[in-house]
């Protein structure tokens, strides 16, 4: 397969493109909703609206009503959401939970899937328990309790844990915190009784929640996939997750450059454009190269996943570490090159410095995923 | 059975029957690389027996027409020899800055007898060529370039330096960069063609900080260079005074040709190997040299799927047109990170300039000789010149 998109999905990335530029734009979304001090963060209406382009089940298998594409696809989709910053959420609902869902029997498919798909349902999933991301180690615990299971833990960094109709919990049904099997995975339902949310806002002015969980009961049917399987559903979920966030990133970075790009070729210092120094032109065209690459780290390691290889979770693990590398120089280089207003809340590129910061941290940033390069490189 | 899967499975046994298993051993010293010429000789029998296997099937430029000495293979198939020749390891047959540079450039603007001539002599290792473009004073800014070519009327007498000439000092002929018009610069450069031993040109090695030789200075005193070497060979490849378009097509073609040299999957990251080089040595990782190495397969591995991309794009004649810059710039810039991890893994056994254990110094003669890729067929500076002009289309770049 060709490292770059096929007629099929050039044509997605097009009108994802246009879509996403008209409807999810920065004014519409991330500004409005941001100074209106919004509790979802994001605009149900949006979420309609990509449900009925058929965005929100992209992951979902045609037979559960959904259009069955691959991570190339819901790539194309992020990367867009990502250029324009559009508060969504795609990244936790259709790919995290989607992925989850898929695994799930068939009558919590029949439970949510729907909901997801017609976009009146938004999904959280809910992995992370301390300030950075950790999935070795989970301490959140579910008992047998009768038929079911008592829940009891925290978890943080739960994005628009506040908004979701269920949230994905990875809890410990046995062993002990870091090992590796003895994880189960339940859909919990918002009205859960004994869940209880902190919301806060996040530096990208997305709402996330610290979570707790005070004997929440759960019936058996709650769990996704096996008792004590869980494990390996997760780490599904987390290559979804981590790949979708690479793409998203791609948009960032590549938003970021652009904005720059055509920033340094109309401002005017000592009588020239400032596009004209040296000293910027090679700092831009540094940058080109790395999210050029960037990109098609993000295209490799999205073919290797959905083609199963056994080289994509590496891949994934290049993907985002080098993105998160490529979008932070972009933002930086970004605000850097706009000078004063680069500082300040009216011109966007500061937007995306903040987008930058919060999606590098989601599921593992660079020190993260190049640890993770040398581990499962065997070094 | 496709013609594709029939051809692949006959390659293979050509193969099997004809590389010898010497010639499927990594390269490991200069003249492990065949590179033809009048006074060519080989190392030993199956250097031989394998050149001559490929020279005879058409196999050292197999994608040439056959009437120029190729195999005339379509690109897919090219492809497949490719793959079967790296899938046994095989070793090119035959290298040359005739089978790189000159050869494309004549296929794209030389006569048919040009054609004829100097391209079944380069495709049977006939004829070793060297490449006259640097001087002294224009290296970057090569256009600025001087050395003068007088019209004689049937001649020129070529006067002037060239700099960094590979192997100018084993090579037969030359093709050759000169003035012929002072007033454009731009248009005022013919891309000559000569033979080294013309009275008049004289070699001399430069030494290089690796303790290699294989560039030269060469002198142009007086040099008579004809206009015609017989009915149809032009002493010249396109037109008099349009060498400049000529030598732009090379640079683009050479640059390809090293940022396809970065790929690799196989070499791509070095942590692992790294890691197990310093076992030998009794050593271990320092943790900070380990985040370094994982920080550099992270950009190496990304960087093979850019140099994938970058193939798949331009064989579907997509991609950007000053794409090999960029290629040419991250390439040649991790290849130096590279070596300089390689040498901090190595610590002072990588120092070892003459010991048996380090095969004579080659870490660190390595380690230094990757210092001019950066320099070499542009240096990153330019590239980032070009892109910022071509690519990002800033103002005044
Ligand atoms: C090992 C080796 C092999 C070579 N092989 C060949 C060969 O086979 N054939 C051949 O013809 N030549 C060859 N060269 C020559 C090579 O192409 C030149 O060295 C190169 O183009 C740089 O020119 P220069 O050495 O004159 O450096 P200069 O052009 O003087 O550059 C000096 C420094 O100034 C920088 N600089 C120059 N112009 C600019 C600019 N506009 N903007 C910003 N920075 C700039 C450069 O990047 C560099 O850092 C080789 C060189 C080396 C070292």
């Amino acid at each position: 397969m060709p490292l770059f998109h096929d007629d099929d999905q050039a044509m997605l990335a097009d009108t994802a493109t246009s879509f996403m530029a008209e409807e999810g734009n920065i004014a519409k979304h991330l500004r409005h909703w941001r100074d209106r001090d919004c509790k979802d963060g994001f605009g149900h209406g949006l979420w309609k609206q990509m449900a009925e382009m058929g965005f929100t089940g992209m992951l979902v298998s045609e037979d559960d009503g959904g259009l069955g594409m691959g991570h190339v696809e819901a790539g194309i989709v992020l990367e867009q959401i990502g250029r324009n910053l559009t508060p969504s959420p795609f990244l936790t609902s259709s790919v995290l939970a989607a992925t989850a869902l898929n695994h799930a029997s068939s009558d919590l498919k029949g439970r949510y899937l729907p909901g997801l798909v017609e976009g009146d349902s938004v999904f959280a999933v809910a992995i992370d328990e301390t300030a950075k991301h950790r999935p070795d180690r989970i301490t959140c615990k579910a008992e047998k309790s009768g038929n079911g299971f008592k829940l009891n833990g925290a978890k943080s960094f739960v994005i628009h844990g506040a908004s979701a109709d269920m949230l994905v919990v990875a809890a410990r049904t046995s062993g002990a915190d870091d090992d590796e099997d003895g994880i189960t995975l339940f859909a919990v339902p918002k009205d859960a009784s004994g869940m209880s949310h902190d919301a806060v806002r996040l530096v990208d002015s997305a709402m996330a929640t610290h979570t707790r969980f005070d004997g929440v009961e759960l019936d058996g049917d709650a769990v996704i996939g096996e008792v004590d399987g869980g494990r390996a559903i997760l780490n599904a979920m987390l290559n979804a997750g981590r790949i979708g966030a690479a793409a998203e990133g791609v948009g960032v970075a590549s938003g970021a450059m652009d904005m720059t790009i055509d920033y340094i070729k109309q401002r005017k210092q000592f009588g020239r454009l400032i596009g004209e120094f040296q000293a910027l032109q090679h700092r831009a065209a540094h940058l080109y190269s790395e999210v050029e690459i960037a990109r098609a780290a993000t295209i490799k390691a999205q073919q290797l996943l959905d083609g199963g290889s056994e080289r994509a979770e590496l891949m994934i693990s290049v993907a985002k570490a080098k993105v998160a590398k490529a979008a932070g120089l972009a933002v930086k280089e970004g605000v850097q090159m706009h000078g004063g207003i680069g500082m300040t809340d009216e011109y966007d590129i500061g937007l995306y410095m903040k987008r930058d910061r919060a999606l590098a941290e989601f599921l593992g940033d660079a020190y993260f995923h190049a640890n993770r390069v040398a581990q499962l490189s065997g070094y | 059975m496709s013609d594709l899967e029939q051809f692949r499975s006959e390659t293979r046994s050509w193969l099997e029957a004809n590389c010898p298993p010497e010639m499927r051993e990594p390269v490991r010293d200069d003249d492990d690389t065949y590179w033809g010429g009048r006074n060519a000789t080989f190392k030993n029998d199956a250097q031989k027996a394998w050149f001559e296997a490929c020279r005879d099937k058409g196999y050292t430029v197999p994608s040439w027409p056959k009437e120029y000495g190729g195999a005339g293979l379509a690109p897919a198939e090219a492809k497949v020899l490719r793959e079967e020749m790296s899938r046994i390891n095989a070793r090119p047959p035959l290298s040359s800055f005739g089978i790189w540079m000159l050869g494309p450039a004549l296929l794209q603007f030389g006569t048919e007898g040009q054609k004829q001539r100097f391209l079944n002599e380069i495709a049977r290792g006939e004829i070793r060529w060297c490449q006259g473009y640097s001087e002294p004073g224009s290296g970057s800014d090569l256009v600025s370039m001087q050395t003068f070519g007088e019209d004689k009327g049937d001649h020129w007498v070529v006067n002037g330096q060239k700099i960094w000439t590979s192997y100018a000092n084993h090579a037969d002929w030359i093709f050759c960069l000169v003035r012929t018009n002072k007033e454009d610069k731009y248009h005022g450069i013919t891309f000559m063609l000569f033979d080294m031993t013309s009275e008049g040109v004289s070699t001399k090695p430069i030494l290089l900080i690796s303790g290699n030789s294989p560039f030269c200075e060469t002198f142009m005193d007086d040099v008579k260079v004809p206009k015609s070497y017989g009915e149809d060979v032009p002493g010249y490849v396109g037109t008099i005074n349009r060498g400049w378009d000529v030598a732009k097509y090379l640079l683009g073609h050479e640059r390809e040709m090293i940022s396809g040299m970065g790929g690799g999957d196989r070499t791509a990251a070095i942590g692992a190997a790294m890691q197990r080089q310093a076992g030998k040595t009794g050593d271990e990782l320092d943790p900070l040299l380990r985040a370094d190495l994982a920080m550099f397969d992270v950009d190496a591995l990304a960087f093979t799927a850019m140099s994938e991309k970058f193939m798949d794009e331009m064989k579907a004649g997509k991609g950007h047109p000053a794409q090999p810059n960029m290629m040419k710039y991250v390439g040649t810039e991790l290849n130096k990170r590279r070596h300089e991890l390689m040498m901090s893994t190595g610590g002072t056994q990588a120092l070892e300039w003459e010991s048996e254990t380090t095969g004579g110094g080659k870490p660190s003669r390595n380690w230094l000789r990757t210092k001019a890729n950066s320099i070499e067929g542009g240096t990153s500076e330019v590239m980032l010149n070009v892109i910022s002009k071509r690519i990002l289309e800033l103002p005044g770049a």
